[in-house]
């Protein structure tokens, strides 16, 4: 057993990544997500990895999907200028079904906004922030031990459905030092590829499980990729039932494996009768107020998200019929809450703040009381 | 064409969408004609291209194919060499896509020497979009968003891929044909980014919208408007105007991008 270390949700997020198989590294300076670029620079070389700084996180992003179509497992790490930039080839990924992992160490926006500063202003932006309907899967921290558990989660479910993953991350879980414990084992999944006696292989053929195998190039699979709609084969496509059939298949990914993907913890909910549901660095403060409610003699639930998208309405809305209200602690403009509102029929109060720190425990006690 | 050469066309997906006289098919043409000669396994072969007439190019040809975001081929194709560098990576680009949306790509692709093959069908317009100015377009030539004539200096593809550090540059036109096929071999047999700019013509837009007649005439056009490296020493920046010079503009031995990554692995 590794002895536990004293280290950044950054250092975290790459220890996980070399975990989980990561051999190729793009990516472009940034604050605060700069640490992970650093430290693959120095760890992937020694792992037979790749590391490139590229000339700006388009170029970042599309080399990491080269990579991936090669049969690397890559991933790049940003923040919220350098997310915006690489919008249009995460649906490039999406469409194209190129597993990928991009991190987002979120910081104060909109534009060039409080670099320094800790936000949660990105939550929507990772689920509609390229053009189209399509699927994504998000997950956020709360913990330096959980970016590393989530930074492998982030690839494995990459790679199981052929899909772009984001790692959403902030400010204060990046730079926060803490302890971490390298984990005993760790599940690495590959993707499926097709199998080796495969004379017609399809490239974009369902195979029943809605995620078709995928060949790397210069393994003898001599197909297209495209990111205009497409048929099986990957040519393009302008036949309306084939575009149908495609998109249903994509975006019905996350809906058919969300067991496999959603990450849910909950604490003090069997009895409770007012629940706090946060995520990401918020959560810290929120179960620190749920703590000291209870000594009050109050029920209070917590549920933290470690994945965001696709967003738990069932479990939502069935934590939500025990409850006289729900309060969402979140560093934006009632991101998460609104979400929320949409799957619930009890009040749902938003605890906010936008002005670079972090919620404190008081603001949260506040308002569960207010809702009792 | 030679039915060995046909074989490197995915022919159950023609008709393909080109317009009658268009110059991105002969190009297509000696990229596959220099594979051949090449002698590639087409199963190490990867074609990548961006958007646009020239980005549609890619799906025609039977490779591992990749037909990217606009401007971003190389980007997508330095992510894949370097996974991979076993690769024959041959990038397919437009004027437009190359230059204008791609251009800090080109510029860092070169600067890296990194080995990839770039192609630049150069038709000095969108054609794909509907015949709007391109970085290339010459000046006072006009176009959809051009009617008064184009009052931007075009660009030096070939010239900027040279100064950026590109260790081979060739220019020809589609009515060089043979040369770009040598230069595209050359071009493969040098270990480090190439780039070769084929003046290319586009009757339906650029041809119409200036009044240069039918495609033969255009490319009878390009003969007239080509200069020779070694003429092009002997005229002055006046008489060198309205022509673009051709031949191997650059040609130098500098260490390969992949090589010095896959040298930091211990």
């Amino acid at each position: 057993m590794e002895k536990v270390r004293l280290i950044q949700g950054n250092e975290a997020c790459v220890e996980g990544a070399l975990a989980a198989g990561c051999t190729f590294f793009a990516g472009y300076p940034i604050t605060p997500s700069s640490e992970i670029a650093e430290l693959m620079a120095f760890h992937l070389p020694r792992h037979d990895g790749v590391f490139i700084q590229m000339e700006d996180e388009i170029g970042s992003i599309a080399a990491i999907i080269g990579a991936s179509i090669a049969g690397k497992k890559a991933m790049t790490a940003t923040s919220g200028p350098g997310f915006s930039l690489m919008q249009e080839n995460l649906g490039f990924a999406a469409m194209a079904e190129i597993p990928i992992v991009i991190v987002n160490v979120q910081r104060g926006g909109p534009s060039t906004g409080r670099p320094t500063a800790p936000a949660q202003g990105d939550v929507m932006q990772t689920r509609w922030g390229t053009h189209g309907d399509h699927p994504i899967v998000v997950y956020s921290p709360t913990s330096v031990q959980e970016t590393f558990e989530l930074t492998v989660q982030s690839f494995n479910v990459a790679e199981m459905l052929r899909t772009p993953v984001i790692l959403l991350s902030d400010e204060v879980i990046a730079h926060m030092r803490e302890r971490f414990q390298y984990p005993e084992n760790v599940t690495v999944i590959d993707r499926k590829r097709p199998k080796k006696d495969e004379k017609e292989y399809l490239p974009y053929k369902d195979d029943g499980s809605g995620i078709p195998p995928m060949a790397d190039f210069g393994t003898g699979y001599r197909y297209h990729i495209t990111g205009l709609i497409h048929d099986e084969s990957g040519y393009p496509s302008e036949d309306p039932e084939i575009q149908r059939k495609l998109l249903e298949r994509l975006m019905g990914k996350t809906e058919r494996y969300k067991d496999e993907i959603t990450l849910i913890d909950e604490y003090f909910t069997d009895d409770m009768n007012v629940v706090v549901v946060s995520y990401g660095c918020s959560f810290r403060s929120a179960i620190h107020a749920v703590k000291t409610l209870r000594k009050e003699g109050i029920k209070a639930g917590c549920i933290k998200l470690k994945s965001l998208w696709p967003f738990p309405k069932e479990t939502i809305t069935k934590i939500s019929e025990g409850v006289k209200g729900i309060v969402v602690p979140e560093l934006n403009f009632e991101q998460i809450a609104s979400e929320i509102r949409k799957y619930v029929d009890v009040p749902v109060k938003g605890v906010n703040r936008y002005d670079g720190s972090v919620i404190r425990p008081f603001e949260i006690e506040k308002t569960v009381r207010g809702l009792l | 064409m030679r039915a060995s050469l046909k074989s490197y066309f995915r022919t159950g997906k023609l008709p393909h969408f080109l317009c009658p006289g268009c110059g991105h098919g002969a190009i297509m043409g000696a990229l596959v004609r220099a594979i051949d000669q090449l002698g590639l396994d087409r199963n190490n072969v990867v074609v990548i291209s961006g958007i646009g007439c020239a980005g549609r190019s890619s799906s025609f040809m039977d490779f591992n194919t990749l037909h990217t975001t606009h401007g971003r081929a190389l980007a997508f194709a330095t992510g894949l060499k370097l996974a991979n560098p076993d690769l024959d990576i041959f990038v397919f680009m437009g004027d437009g896509d190359s230059s204008a949306i791609g251009g800090n790509h080109l510029i860092h692709a070169a600067r890296r020497n990194i080995d990839l093959n770039a192609i630049v069908a150069n038709n000095s317009i969108y054609g794909m979009t509907g015949g709007q100015y391109s970085p290339t377009t010459p000046e006072g030539m006009f176009s959809t968003t051009a009617p008064y004539g184009n009052i931007e200096p075009p660009m030096d593809i070939a010239g900027v891929t040279a100064a950026a550090g590109a260790s081979y540059v060739a220019r020809w036109s589609v009515f060089h044909i043979k040369q770009v096929i040598k230069s595209i071999v050359e071009g493969y047999n040098n270990k480090g980014f190439s780039l070769i700019e084929v003046i290319s013509q586009c009757p339906t837009y650029f041809g119409r919208k200036n009044r240069l007649g039918s495609p033969s005439r255009m490319i009878q056009w390009q003969k007239e408007r080509s200069v020779t490296l070694s003429k092009a020493r002997e005229m002055n920046e006046e008489e060198l105007k309205d022509k673009f010079v051709v031949g191997v503009i650059a040609r130098r031995e500098r260490e390969e991008f992949s090589k010095k990554i896959y040298s930091l692995m211990r």
